[in-house]
């Protein structure tokens, strides 16, 4: 990472939110892919800081995802009164994201700490089940506001959830320079802390655990903060995600999702933050690309995946050294 | 005794019914080379692993700089001032020569997270300094020239070389290194009591080294302690060693009544 990567940064975000101001005369279709690339790029270099960097292998990146989607979501309602000046409404909605970040960030603590222990495929099988949690949550999230009964706002943001069939009528905040700013944001910081000799830490416990305490770091402290930090910004990307497609059902947010960002880490190559970033653009553009083929269209997605395993399991995009010197 | 930096009291450890180190009483003092030598599983490198916080002790107590070790993890215990370097080589296998050794630097660095996503001057600052520590201790193992090299590529000796320097980027005040001399031929073997003589010099640590490798052990040791079924059977300077009949009995076996 070159020492002027904080500028880099602070380019991209003046970028992104100028792009957005003449927004208004872009193809919508195509205005909505981007949105949408953006925010696979911050779900899946987040993940790339657990699943890559750091060598564990979580399944739980659409759970995270679905804490912050419903509680932005649910926050920007609650205030929508509120929310009659453009930049009043920003505000509230950088505050939503914030807090869907955060919230998801504290449901990546208190399910990180006690099945980090885990390795491998038990770990998958932890980070599984608390998707499959949230989601079930979700999907009666109605039935628990008629049973608790009253009209408190609790009683009433729980109704507004609409349970199995879905949250409607978000409002549209979500803009092209939200989206690309937070992905600039995620990609820098995940880069900028790998990139540094603290860092190096996540990336010794991906090598060797044993050997990583035998330095004096701390794996498990590693491993939660990667975790956190990966489930805040799946919480961010869910936000993002909540006022973009303004509609959100539990289904979305199922096994497949974290499915769909764990296929984008392996392609990207494992740990590669710029091929992680390219394998999200394809991967977003793809089923785009292949509507024409109508019902196929996913069937020929899968083949198209199964053929770029085979031909570079080691990912599609790591020709260059893995390790970037600061 | 007092004065000691690493003090073993009784130490004992139980799989189940195996009794895998009995007892154990031995005490490195701050300057000292000490050898920990025995038979195939005699128990050397559970004792080490007792000593490292990879096992807790069943019985007895171990202290280090007089704080009593139990309960402590490994990262704990490298903090204090242990460290390691393991029997079957174990560098960080994606990571290049140079980035092996700041990885271990970081024990004592002064920025942490908020600094590393902040990247301003106390940051630039850290990471240079950590960078000319890096290099000084490659220079002095004669590593520099791989710097950028991935470690995992580096030849053998160079490779166990690395891992000595790694461990001594936690600024160590005992060093325990874990048969450095396995799988080494008689040059390398040569080559790394020079290493492990300038590493006590050098660096002015106390070094326990469990070796298989008599040559070695002989070569270099002021004191050498014999595990024997996890008993210490013997324990007195290498002369002491090399005449000790229970030494010898151990090594090979009992002499036939004629």
């Amino acid at each position: 990472m070159p020492a002027g990567a904080k500028r880099y940064l602070l380019a991209a975000i003046f970028a992104a939110v100028l792009t957005s101001v003449f927004s208004a005369h872009f193809n919508r279709y195509y205005l909505g892919i981007s949105i949408d690339i953006a925010i696979n790029i911050i779900l899946a270099v987040s993940l790339n800081l657990i699943n890559g960097h750091t060598g564990q292998f979580s399944l739980g990146h659409a759970g995270f995802m679905a804490v912050g989607a419903y509680t932005a979501a649910s926050l920007t309602w609650l205030m929508s009164a509120a929310s009659q000046s453009p930049f009043l409404s920003a505000l509230l909605f950088a505050i939503s994201l914030l807090a869907g970040g955060a919230l998801a960030a504290g449901a990546g603590l208190a399910v990180g700490v006690p099945s980090l222990r885990l390795r491998g495929d038990y770990l998958a099988i932890v980070t599984l089940g608390f998707g499959e949690i949230i989601r079930v949550f979700l999907q009666t999230t109605d039935t628990l506001s008629r049973k608790a009964g009253g009209d408190g706002i609790i009683a009433r943001m729980f109704e507004n959830m609409g349970g199995a069939s879905g949250m409607k009528g978000i409002a549209t905040l979500t803009n092209l320079g939200w989206s690309w700013a937070l992905a600039a944001i995620t990609v820098f910081v995940v880069a900028a802390l790998v990139n540094s000799t603290y860092g190096r830490g996540f990336i010794a416990v991906h090598d060797d655990e044993v050997a990583a305490g035998a330095m004096g770091i701390n794996p498990t402290r590693y491993k939660v903060t990667a975790f956190v930090i990966g489930a805040f910004f799946a919480g961010v990307a869910g936000g993002l995600y909540a006022h973009h497609k303004q509609f959100l059902s539990p289904s979305g947010f199922d096994f497949m999702r974290s499915i769909d960002i764990v296929v984008m880490v392996i392609l990207g190559g494992m740990g590669r933050t710029a091929g992680v970033i390219v394998a999200a653009i394809v991967l977003t553009v793809l089923p785009e690309l292949l509507r024409g083929f109508a019902e196929y269209r996913m069937i020929i997605y899968s083949l198209l995946i199964i053929a770029l395993m085979m031909a570079r399991p080691q990912g599609l995009f790591t020709f260059g050294k893995r390790t970037v010197r600061t | 005794m007092s004065g000691a930096l690493l003090e073993l009291d009784r130490a004992t450890i139980q799989f189940g019914g195996l009794t895998a180190v009995s007892e154990l009483t031995l005490n490195v003092r701050a300057d000292e080379l000490v050898g920990l030598i025995g038979p195939n599983g005699a128990g050397k490198t559970t004792a080490f692993n007792l000593i490292t916080g990879v096992y807790q002790p069943t019985g007895g107590s171990i202290r280090f700089n007089s704080h009593p070790t139990a309960g402590l993890k490994p990262h704990d215990l490298t903090r204090l001032g242990i460290a390691r370097t393991f029997q079957n080589i174990r560098l960080f296998a994606s990571m290049s020569v140079f980035d092996n050794v700041r990885t271990a630097v970081q024990l004592h660095r002064p920025h942490g997270i908020v600094n590393a996503l902040w990247r301003g001057r106390r940051f630039r600052e850290g990471e240079r300094a950590v960078e000319t520590q890096v290099m000084e201790l490659l220079d002095v193992f004669n590593l520099s020239r791989f710097r950028e090299d991935d470690a995992k590529c580096l030849p053998y000796g160079d490779q166990r070389r690395l891992e000595i320097a790694r461990a001594l980027a936690t600024q160590p005040k005992l060093l325990l290194l874990d048969e450095p001399a396995a799988g080494m031929n008689p040059t390398e073997k040569l080559e790394l009591m020079k290493t492990i003589r300038l590493v006590k010099d050098k660096f002015r640590i106390a070094v326990l080294l469990v070796e298989h490798d008599m040559q070695v052990v002989m070569g270099i040791c002021q004191r050498i302690a014999v595990l024997d079924y996890g008993i210490k059977i013997a324990e007195g300077t290498p002369e002491e060693i090399r005449r000790n009949p229970k030494v010898i009995e151990a090594y090979l076996g009992e002499p036939k009544a004629a």
